[in-house]
């Protein structure tokens, strides 16, 4: 039980999805516009994060014991309808919440974030609850760097910059220095 | 027949530069960034994909006229993860260093944007010679892409190519190109100069119309 607050803060800071394992990076380029738009798209995505944590374990626990060669098909394929019947569910329960969301629910089954996720809870040999942790943590630690690359994005729309490296070039070199930034959590863990 | 051959011929070659798909579509992104940091993962990835690209583009372009539209994404990615685990549990026969080393990231083949989009922006729709010669070009040039930013990195962060030193001892590595900021880094450059070079050639584009508007 101890380690669960490890477990939250390494897929939080010092691993942190998007810019230490690079997953996820089609929305983190594409849709970090504007703050808003990331905020939502960072709320849905750690939502479907814990949703596929639990899948992952009830697949892993009951299923998948007597054929480790079906994981991938057996989890993209479970991943993406659970997404979609939620996101039926949450329309009929919550319109608010639905259009927080938006279309950003269905476009998230095919981000790698939410399988790489569920392949590396697998791997580490999580339980339930270090499951549902680690998805938190990764969940959050994505939305934060979005966030982060938003809020950069909208002040480089009023400063004067060059034709040349406006767009995904700036972009990914803003990613680079971020990355760099969050390199300087690996000192949490002297021991690990 | 001549018009056929040149179109085969084009669909091949638009994969490896003019549609490039990691230099000017920007996709698959995370496979490309989170394996480069030496040039033998980077073929390994490659090869996997290449693999992968090309099957499923086959069986998907078989079978086109079969496969309901309401349900084709769910087809296509079944397809797609099936050519995955074959590619993931040969490499692990094969060369189970490389495979130890990419870890998660084969199986992540499956959510590259670049193999969905192939299937279906291209697969589904043309006959199957076109479709195969399609994902060999663009799993080419995706080839081409990590194996050019995994080199670029090994060399600045290592000192070496395919892990064979090539400075001598005095070479002071770049620590940082091989860590997660150096993939950004070293991409964001390349985009940069891909960027650089279409400038460059839509100003020679405009100035030989203007040239030529005022010769006539």
């Amino acid at each position: 039980m101890d380690n669960l607050p490890w477990i939250f803060i390494s897929a939080l800071l010092v691993n942190n999805f998007v810019l230490t394992y690079f997953l996820g990076l089609c929305p983190f380029l594409g849709v970090s516009s504007s703050l808003e738009t990331s905020a939502r798209l960072g709320l849905a995505t750690t939502f479907v994060m814990l949703v596929t944590a639990v899948c992952a374990w009830v697949l892993n626990t009951y299923v998948l014991v007597h054929a480790p060669y079906l994981r991938l098909i057996c989890f993209i394929v479970v991943i993406a309808s659970t997404v979609q019947f939620i996101e039926m569910l949450i329309k009929k329960l919550s319109p608010a919440l639905f259009r927080a969301m938006g279309i950003f629910l269905p476009l998230i089954t095919t981000n790698c974030a939410i399988l790489g996720l569920a392949i590396f809870a697998t791997n580490r040999g999580y339980g339930f609850l270090e499951g549902i942790v680690y998805a938190l943590g990764a969940g959050i630690g994505f939305t934060l760097a979005l966030v982060l690359l938003a809020g950069l994005r909208e002040e480089s729309e009023l400063s004067d910059i060059p034709k040349l490296i406006k767009g995904t070039a700036m972009n990914l070199i803003i990613a680079g220095i971020l990355s760099m930034a969050f390199m300087g959590f690996a000192g949490l863990f002297s021991s690990t | 027949m001549k018009m056929n051959g040149n179109q085969s011929y084009d669909e091949f070659i638009k994969g490896i530069w003019r549609d490039n798909p990691v230099f000017v579509q920007v996709l698959g992104m995370c496979p490309m960034l989170a394996v480069t940091n030496s040039a033998i993962n980077a073929i390994a990835m490659g090869g996997a994909t290449f693999f992968v690209l090309v099957g499923s583009s086959f069986l998907v372009s078989s079978f086109r006229n079969w496969i309901p539209k309401q349900v084709r994404i769910s087809c296509f990615i079944i397809i797609i993860a099936t050519f995955v685990t074959v590619a993931d549990y040969t490499l692990l026969a094969l060369v189970p260093k490389v495979h130890k080393e990419l870890g998660a990231f084969i199986p992540l083949i499956v959510a590259n944007c670049m193999i969905l989009g192939r299937q279906e922006a291209f697969s589904s729709r043309y006959p199957v010679r076109l479709a195969v010669l399609d994902a060999m070009g663009m799993a080419s040039g995706f080839l081409i892409a990590l194996l050019s930013l995994g080199a670029i990195r090994e060399l600045l962060g290592d000192g070496a190519l395919f892990g064979v030193n090539l400075f001598g001892a005095n070479f002071e590595p770049w620590v940082i190109m091989i860590l997660p900021p150096g993939g950004f880094l070293t991409l964001g450059v390349i985009l940069l100069f891909f960027n650089w070079f279409k400038l460059k050639k839509d100003e020679f584009l405009a100035e030989v119309a203007e040239a030529e508007r005022s010769g006539s």
